[in-house]
């Protein structure tokens, strides 16, 4: 109780911001999954556990800077997909259709890729606009479904999920399939993104400037979010449409041009992961693109915050490299998948930890400044409510 | 003649899980908790269900095995759902997050499973149809109504129009439905009157849960020999029917039967002459369910009579 201690009194500042209880709650999230993960590891498969679960922590160090530089290959289309959850999300829209928007941006940067090497230069640069074009029509689509008519955006996104990976399959067939390999042919080399220079940090991995344009988007996504009127009307949106409809916001314009960015963003993430120059291309399955799902984790840990997506992002993508090196072990790489799944569960559920800190504040000021015992309660559970949002 | 009851009978295939995963999700929601994780319970329930199947196939077969593995699929289902519960009802979460991380949590789980425990080391978990009934005595002989529900049918489609029954039965009539419905419209005023709302929504989180494990079982048995671990957006096309269909027991049940028809279109449309004369590519076919739930939710969503209360945590303290 001895706060003229500086060092205490900067910690107690620290510990009244909202990132701070934010932070600390989505890092005991991940504190939980990787104890139950390591719990399941130990009923399936003793002799192996301990080792396979040190390679999935190792990640981005099992194979030196090859691996490390393919942890950033890998988080850069999930940034973009997590963007794109967590965009929507802050105008109180799950977006669970990053999948479809992802792939329909995917697709025509891989048509304009293997079509339009007359573009010389810019070609990579035409591609990814493209693809953020396609990705916000697709994503705007069930924002103007739930503006206009009342469509639940949860099932009307599944529903463009399928639609776009049934389209861009039948689209791949009519122009740019390879007929050998049923997938998409590859690209001109001057519609791979430049690796400005990351491979040389990184000698041997897949990183490419992919990840410097991903930073850009986030910075992007920050700023309109924290420092322009139109994200304070969408997260007001956000917060209470009601309220924000009372203060002459328009709220159907805010949904649609939400879903729109975030169909936008999950596009480019398309356009990033297939024009990466890796030697990926897009096949002609019916299995829906992982990287939509992935971007729901992404977001869901990095609580919707466009910095908190980014690290949140990497350290999804660090997971899964260690899930791949796994493979060395008994171990399929979906469990990277079942620990992800628990951590996101257990971030919903982080209320309760935001609450109990919260609580802890609120016992300590009481102690400081003697307010009546009798009112404890009352303002516990007022608390509780404001925590809500 | 013979081609109209294949289709019929096919559209039973589709139509009956649908229907009684959207029964499912219709206890939930109506006691105020949305279950978008009807997906992931029904692989759930699905691959406890059939992996039991497989294991007993050896010694035993038929409608007893078929009964026994339902009621390992409903436990299952049942048990994966408490999960949900505990987050939306104890810990106040958001609903659709928690609902998410089960939807992620089932197939890479029951994948590593199938691959851990069985000894092939393969993720598909694969069983014996033995379950076909190819037609009932007395009933599958009257015409017309015999030749669409009493022939090579199975005994989940009958288990199918019980639990219907049964469910507009128990919201509509008896005590236990009223509560569970105030409790998703106006949890404040239910609890004001001595009704548990924590109780009443529990019970409707499990009811889901029983239903979803049973409709992925249900799912995968006519249509398939083999469980791969995903039920193919079964669980979201329950959603919509379930939106579709108002929250009303029997308006699910047209409801069901519209989009059961549509994906026996876009599954069996190479077997119907008339469709395959159009040349039109089969990803057009593929994607008619998906389109055709858009377009009808785009008509119907509109006068929404969602439970009022659906998706927001009851709080105690707060009344």
């Amino acid at each position: 109780m001895n706060n003229q201690n500086p060092i205490n009194q900067f910690l107690d500042r620290l510990s009244r911001k909202k990132g701070t209880a934010s932070l600390i709650s989505s890092l005991t999230a991940i504190g939980i999954g990787l104890v139950i993960g390591l719990i399941i590891l130990l009923i399936t498969n003793p002799e192996e556990s301990i080792a396979g679960f040190f390679t999935m922590l190792s990640g981005g160090f099992n194979d030196g800077t090859r691996s490390f530089g393919n942890v950033f290959y890998i988080a850069t289309p999930i940034i973009m997909t997590g963007l794109a959850v967590g965009f929507a999300f802050k105008t109180g829209l799950f977006n669970i259709g990053a999948s479809g928007q992802f792939i329909v941006g995917a697709y025509v940067a891989v048509l304009i890729g293997v079509k339009l090497p007359v573009l010389g230069g810019f070609q990579w640069v035409v591609g990814i606009f493209a693809a953020m074009i396609a990705g916000a029509i697709w994503g705007a689509i069930p924002g103007l479904l739930k503006a206009f008519l009342n469509v639940h955006e949860v099932i009307a996104s599944i529903m463009m999920n399928y639609i776009g990976m049934f389209m861009v399959n039948y689209l791949i067939k009519q122009t740019v399939l390879n007929v050998y390999t049923n997938r998409s042919l590859p690209v001109a080399v001057t519609a791979n993104i430049p690796k400005m220079g990351l491979t040389t940090i990184f000698p041997g991995s897949s990183i490419n400037g992919g990840l410097l344009i991903a930073i850009l988007f986030v910075i992007l996504m920050y700023i309109i979010l924290e420092k322009t009127t139109f994200g304070y009307e969408l997260k007001a949106c956000g917060h209470n449409r009601f309220a924000a409809k009372y203060a002459g916001i328009n709220e159907t314009r805010s949904i649609v041009l939400s879903m729109a960015i975030a169909g936008m963003l999950a596009g480019v993430g398309g356009a990033l992961f297939y024009l990466s120059g890796a030697g990926v291309y897009i096949e002609v399955v019916d299995v829906m693109a992982a990287q939509g799902f992935t971007g729901i984790s992404v977001s869901l840990l990095g609580m919707s915050n466009p910095i908190g997506i980014l690290f949140s992002g990497i350290f999804i993508a660090w997971l899964q490299i260690g899930g791949f090196y796994m493979q060395r072990y008994s171990f399929v790489p979906e469990f990277i998948q079942i620990i992800t799944a628990i951590i996101i569960y257990c971030s919903a559920a982080s209320l309760l930890i935001r609450n109990y800190m919260e609580l802890k504040q609120l016992k300590k000021d009481e102690k400081l400044s003697n307010i009546a015992q009798s009112d404890t309660a009352d303002i516990v559970n007022g608390k509780k409510e404001g925590g809500k949002n | 003649m013979e081609m109209l009851y294949l289709l019929l009978r096919q559209t039973m295939f589709f139509s009956i899980p649908l229907l009684i995963v959207a029964l499912g999700g219709m206890f939930s929601e109506r006691s105020g908790v949305t279950n978008i994780a009807l997906e992931g319970i029904m692989v759930m329930g699905g691959f406890a269900g059939i992996y039991f199947i497989n294991q007993l196939q050896s010694g035993m077969s038929g409608q007893l095995l078929l009964l026994l593995a339902i009621v390992i699929a409903v436990a299952g289902g049942v048990i994966f759902s408490l999960l949900h519960g505990y987050a939306s009802i104890n810990l106040k979460a958001d609903q659709v997050i928690s609902g998410t991380a089960l939807n992620m949590f089932a197939p890479a789980f029951v994948i590593y499973l199938a691959r851990m425990i069985q000894p092939s080391g393969i993720a598909n978990v694969s069983f014996k149809n033995t379950f076909l009934i190819s037609k009932v005595p007395v009933l599958g002989d009257i015409p017309v109504i015999g030749d669409i529900f009493f022939k090579n049918t199975y005994i989940t489609t009958f288990v199918g129009f019980f639990i219907l029954i049964v469910s507009a039965v128990v919201l509509y009539k008896t005590r236990f439905g009223m509560r569970l419905r105030a409790c998703g419209e106006h949890p404040q005023a239910a609890d004001s009157v001595g009704i548990n709302v924590y109780k009443m929504r529990y019970i409707g989180v499990m009811i889901s849960g029983a239903l979803a494990g049973l409709g992925g079982l249900v799912l995968t048995i006519p249509i398939s020999t083999e469980f791969k671990g995903a039920v193919n957006g079964y669980g979201f096309l329950a959603l919509a029917v379930l939106i579709f269909g108002q929250w009303k027991p029997m308006r699910i049940l047209w409801a069901s039967l519209f989009f059961g028809f549509m994906q026996t279109i876009s599954a069996a449309y190479s077997a119907i002459p008339f469709l395959l004369n159009l040349n039109i590519p089969s990803e057009f076919f593929k994607m008619t369910p998906y389109i055709a739930t858009l377009i009808v939710l785009a008509f119907s969503s509109k006068s929404s009579k969602a439970p009022k209360a659906v998706g927001q945590p009851y709080d105690q303290g707060a009344r």
